[in-house]
């Protein structure tokens, strides 16, 4: 005979087996909050660690200072700067790649590889193919993402064009490296593996291509741990200043660096504001079940009580009872977390093409998750003990007394008018448990407010781009031309057959400050009333750009913190470099990027280059538009054409493979959620009442009626907790949009009728088949049992 | 020392002016108006009256398991009016049994696990299969209530009250929820528990003609005691009828 146990605990795992169907579907819920905090964390965490694992590895530079031409004993003055560890150069330039089929040309950089051994920084990743041989000048290595977009490989050969002459060049290898994880053309906001590539080859090579002989257009900086960055830029500023110095910048305004830290970043907001959410929303649950799974445990309580067990031993006992459940979901969660964020991490790994992957949990989340399942259990079990405990154990073993019916005299002799027994019985449980009910609304509506957030993100991610491509940007493609030209250009471009309207801009480097803040990205210079390109206020109302300041994008403002009425400083990164401040006169709604524009006439005065023009943007008739490419594609200094809808195309995938994805993720288990909170509603209700059912199935009741009594209930909590779930989900929708949003796109809060719509649909739909399971039960119950149980 | 000292010569129970009024205002139910009564220990006392007369109102409050509005209450030399919780729930763990009329039994428990259910936290319990074996149930102890007979579960919850060697056990309607052939053998476990540990028991029925087996019949009607009968001789279990 096995009595290892006390029969208190035999009791409970009996008890836990009765009621299995139920402690599954709660421990699932609070299983699936815990699994998206541990998987976020330790996603964020581990695309962290291996990012800075990978730079550390390739020794990315710390510093890189662009520079005109350099020879190459400046480098030792450069490595003299004190919290220099290393200085090399390098030779750097732009390319257009020929690929067949394809009209107009790929961009390219070209980077120089050092002539012996491995580079002292940047360092790259060989995955296919070898390195080139030094002695062969047209051997290179491409960079494996460009050529997977484009299908090459080691052996192929293509055409590029190098500072005006074009070479042929075979590709002897495929390399990764952790300076270009993402790849974005000059000029455009979003990155794209197809749409630019990096071409790497021998320096002696790449010099002659670009007359650098002896000398470097690029210095490479490695720092000692702890200096001043800002000193050591300035530093570097003031001795390539001679040469032609274009700014020196660190690591973290690498554009590479930058979408790939906005991504992290991005991440570990959502990481932060999402999973809480769904873990306080399982919580919440978790309370509400579990204080009603006590509450039915009434006369056991009393009976234990009067058999002599102490409050403290019978409040252990349930205390067991709802651990048990609440800590199997937490450890189920966190196994699923732990195996849900290794394989998200995987897919991000070849995301973000990280050659390896360090995967790193975060122990925090494990404790937060327990902690809260087990806080959530014990609250929702101890207020209703106390409430026992304080009761007599005489009375605790009666059924609670009925509510005092006096004051609804008058309504029953409408109700008999109206209401059969069975729909007396349903409003009658409504008004004699109000709080109970609305306890079951208010579950059932935070499960729908958590679909009507996800829902209503993935339609802010659609808006955002609709914003951007079909409201802001009405032109069909953009050209960007390599240097700054005068406006004949956009007259030549006008000429062209085919093209329908032609609008000029200038786009200028610049680092904008404002106080503390600071920003490296571009003034778009731009017609004081555009029609193709423009900028639009909140209320979607095209703005004029005046004759003086500057419009920031509502991102930019907030990174700035400037506000109309602020003066910014603009200190231009191209030709003279000189230094503006700028009044800011108006913000603009923009989704995409963090933009800054001024009326191009403005903007050319300040800088003292009259009538000069970086790009346009073009409306192609789109019976012609192959030949107006080619046509583009002929023009002197035109250094790329973007097809709007390509573009669209690439920040769509951006949006759909990167951290965006985790929506679909999180849609997928706010509809489980949603569902498992709809269901334990209905499995509850059952338990509370199948005595009761099961008496009017004695009496005489068909399964049918005496199943009303029950759906009825669960109809009405469901149909109250409808609209409170849409206010709910106002607020869900707000934190979760902005959880999503980052510099490189914003997510607007979107609330409106489709997802409540969607999202009562999905809660009415979960209603109907968790009903359906309950009344499946229902049918099953041995009545004569039930009878037995005299109460 | 007198024997009036002496805990154990003392009558198990005595109130005087016992009251217990339920809720108040206009809606008060007075359960017991002023009931004064001694039980002596080591009988069996019955006590009879219609439903709402007050005797399971009494029965809860000399159990411990609620307390009374007004008036006193002993157990032998203890004032039960005036105990804590934490006292009353010493009370009933150390002197108390209870059998219920719907016997409530542990569903997920077996018989032998229900009676461990109080002998685990007992001073001096019996082997909760001797106690099984007491109310004839020593082969069906691994069963589960549900795979047992109405009368047989009511034995089980006897054997479960008995089981801590109680120094009272109450019963409230012990077989009202029994055929009168099973209700017989239940009353025939309770008389010989009564004479063989020598278990002062006090049973709440409706049943009158149960009154035959005690040694003291206390009749109740409106709260208050409105007879006490002291049996001369008593039948056996076996020779009630009703």
């Amino acid at each position: 005979m096995v009595t290892l146990l006390a029969p208190l605990d035999r009791k409970l795992l009996r008890d836990l087996w009765r009621i299995k169907g139920q402690a599954l579907a709660i421990a699932a819920v609070i299983a699936l909050g815990v699994l998206m905090l541990v998987m976020m964390t330790g996603l964020v965490n581990t695309l962290e660690e291996t990012r800075r694992a990978y730079y550390d590895r390739y020794r990315l530079a710390d510093v890189f200072a662009p520079v005109e031409r350099a020879p190459d004993r400046v480098l030792e003055r450069l490595a003299e700067i004190p919290g220099v560890a290393v200085a090399v150069g390098r030779v750097t330039g732009s390319a257009l790649i020929d690929l067949e089929g394809e009209i107009v040309p790929v961009r390219a950089q070209a980077v120089s590889l050092p002539d012996h051994g491995p580079a002292r920084l940047n360092d790259i990743h060989l995955t296919a193919g070898r390195m080139p041989d030094p002695d062969r000048g047209d051997e290179i290595l491409l960079l494996k993402g460009f050529a997977d977009a484009r299908g090459l490989a080691p052996g192929d050969r293509l055409q590029a064009t190098m500072n005006g002459a074009r070479h042929g060049f075979r590709v002897a290898g495929l390399a990764q490296s952790p300076e270009f994880l993402y790849t974005t053309a000059p000029g455009e906001i979003v990155p794209d593996d197809a749409r630019f590539a990096v071409i790497w080859m021998g320096r002696d090579a790449l010099s002659a291509a670009y007359d650098m002989q002896g000398a470097f257009n690029e210095a490479l900086v490695g720092l000692e741990r702890g200096v001043n960055l800002q000193s050591v830029l300035d530093a570097i500023d003031r001795v390539l200043e001679p040469r032609g110095g274009l700014g020196a910048y660190g690591l973290e305004d690498l554009p590479s660096n930058f979408f790939i830290t906005e991504e992290i970043e991005g991440g570990r907001k959502n990481a932060i504001a999402v999973p809480p959410i769904f873990l306080g929303v399982s919580a919440f649950l978790l309370y509400i079940v579990i204080s009603r799974i006590v509450q039915a445990e009434r006369e056991e309580i009393g009976l234990l009580k009067a058999f002599g067990y102490t409050d403290w031993e019978v409040a252990s006992h349930y205390l067991k009872l709802m651990l048990t459940i609440a800590i199997a979901g937490a450890i189920a969660g966190s196994l699923g977390g732990i195996a849900a964020g290794r394989a998200m991490a995987g897919v991000y790994q070849d995301y973000y093409k990280f050659p390896f992957l360090v995967f790193q949990l975060d122990p925090r989340s494990f404790v937060i998750g327990v902690m809260t399942s087990v806080l959530a259990a014990c609250a929702g079990g101890f207020g209703v003990l106390r409430g026992v405990f304080r009761l007599a154990p005489a009375v605790a073993m009666r059924p609670p007394a009925p509510a005092d019916y006096s004051g609804t005299g008058r309504l029953a002799g409408l109700w008999s008018r109206l209401l059969d027994q069975p729909g007396r019985m349903v409003l009658r449980r409504l008004q004699r448990q109000p709080m109970r009910m609305a306890g079951g609304a208010l579950g059932i509506a935070t499960g729908m407010a958590l679909s009507v957030g996800m829902i209503g993100v993935q339609a802010g991610f659609s808006k955002s781009i609709d914003l951007g491509f079909s409201v802001l940007d009405r032109s069909d493609a953009q050209v960007s031309f390599t240097h700054p030209q005068s406006d004949k250009a956009i007259y030549e471009l006008g000429r062209l057959p085919g093209v329908q309207e032609v609008e000029p801009v200038r786009n200028v480097p610049v680092l904008l400050r404002h106080g503390l803040n600071d920003h490296r990205g571009t003034i778009n210079g731009m017609l004081s009333a555009p029609r193709l390109a423009r900028a639009m206020d909140e209320a979607q109302r095209p703005l004029t750009l005046p004759e003086e300041g500057i419009v920031l994008s509502t991102t930019l403002a907030r990174v700035l913190e400037a506000a109309p009425g602020d003066v910014v400083t603009a200190e231009v990164r191209e030709g003279r470099r000189p230094v503006l401040d700028i009044p800011v006169v108006a913000v603009a709604d923009s989704l995409l990027g963090s933009p800054a524009y001024m009326n191009m006439e403005a903007l050319n005065a300040a800088l003292k280059e009259p009538g000069r023009v970086s790009g346009a943007y073009l409306r192609i008739d789109s019976a012609v538009q192959d030949e107006v490419l080619v046509a583009i594609k002929d023009m002197p200094g035109v250094a790329g054409v973007a097809l709007k809808a390509e573009t669209r195309d690439s920040i769509q995938t951006m949006m759909d493979s990167g951290m965006g994805m985790m929506r679909y993720i999180m849609l997928a288990i706010a509809g489980v959620v949603t569902f498992g909170i709809v269901y334990n509603s209905a499995r509850i209700a059952f338990a509370e009442r199948v005595h009761d059912l099961a008496s009017l199935r004695v009496i005489g009741f068909s399964r049918g009626e005496a199943a009303f009594v029950l759906l009825g209930e669960l109809g009405l909590v469901t149909l109250a907790a409808l609209p409170l779930g849409a206010l709910l989900g106002y607020g869900m929708a707000a934190a979760v949009s902005a959880a999503f949003s980052t510099e490189v796109y914003s997510i607007p809060l979107t609330f409106d009728a489709q997802s409540v719509g969607s999202a009562a649909l999905a809660v009415l739909a979960s209603a109907a088949f968790s009903g359906w399971l309950v009344k499946r039960d229902l049918d099953r119950v041995d009545l004569v049992t039930a009878l037995k149980m005299g109460e | 020392m007198t024997g009036q000292d002496d805990p154990m010569s003392l009558p198990t129970f005595r109130t005087e002016g016992l009251t217990k009024v339920y809720g108040a205002g206009e809606a008060a139910v007075h359960a017991l108006r002023g009931v004064d009564l001694v039980v002596p220990r080591g009988e069996l006392v019955v006590l009879l009256g219609p439903s709402g007369s007050g005797k399971s109102t009494l029965l809860n409050i000399l159990g411990g398991l609620d307390r009374a509005s007004g008036g006193t209450a002993r157990f032998r030399d203890r004032e039960l009016t005036g105990m804590g919780d934490g006292a009353l729930t010493r009370y009933r763990r150390d002197h108390v049994g209870f059998v219920f009329q719907f016997y409530n039994l542990m569903p997920s428990l077996t018989a032998e696990e229900n009676v461990e259910l109080v002998t685990e936290i007992a001073r001096a319990p019996m082997d909760p299969a001797e106690a099984l074996r007491l109310v004839g149930l020593g082969e069906r102890r691994h069963h589960f209530p549900a795979q047992l007979s109405g009368g047989e579960q009511q034995r089980v919850a006897i054997a479960r009250a008995v089981a801590k060697q109680p120094d009272v056990l109450f019963c409230d309607e012990p077989t009202g929820a029994l055929d009168s052939a099973t209700g017989r053998a239940v009353l025939k476990v309770l008389a010989d528990v009564n004479a063989s540990l020598g278990t002062t028991i006090l049973m709440v029925t409706h049943a009158a003609a149960t009154a035959a087996m005690a040694h003291r019949v206390i009749h109740f009607a409106d709260g208050a005691i409105r007879d006490v009968q002291v049996n001369e001789t008593r039948l056996a279990p076996e020779e009630i009828v009703w």
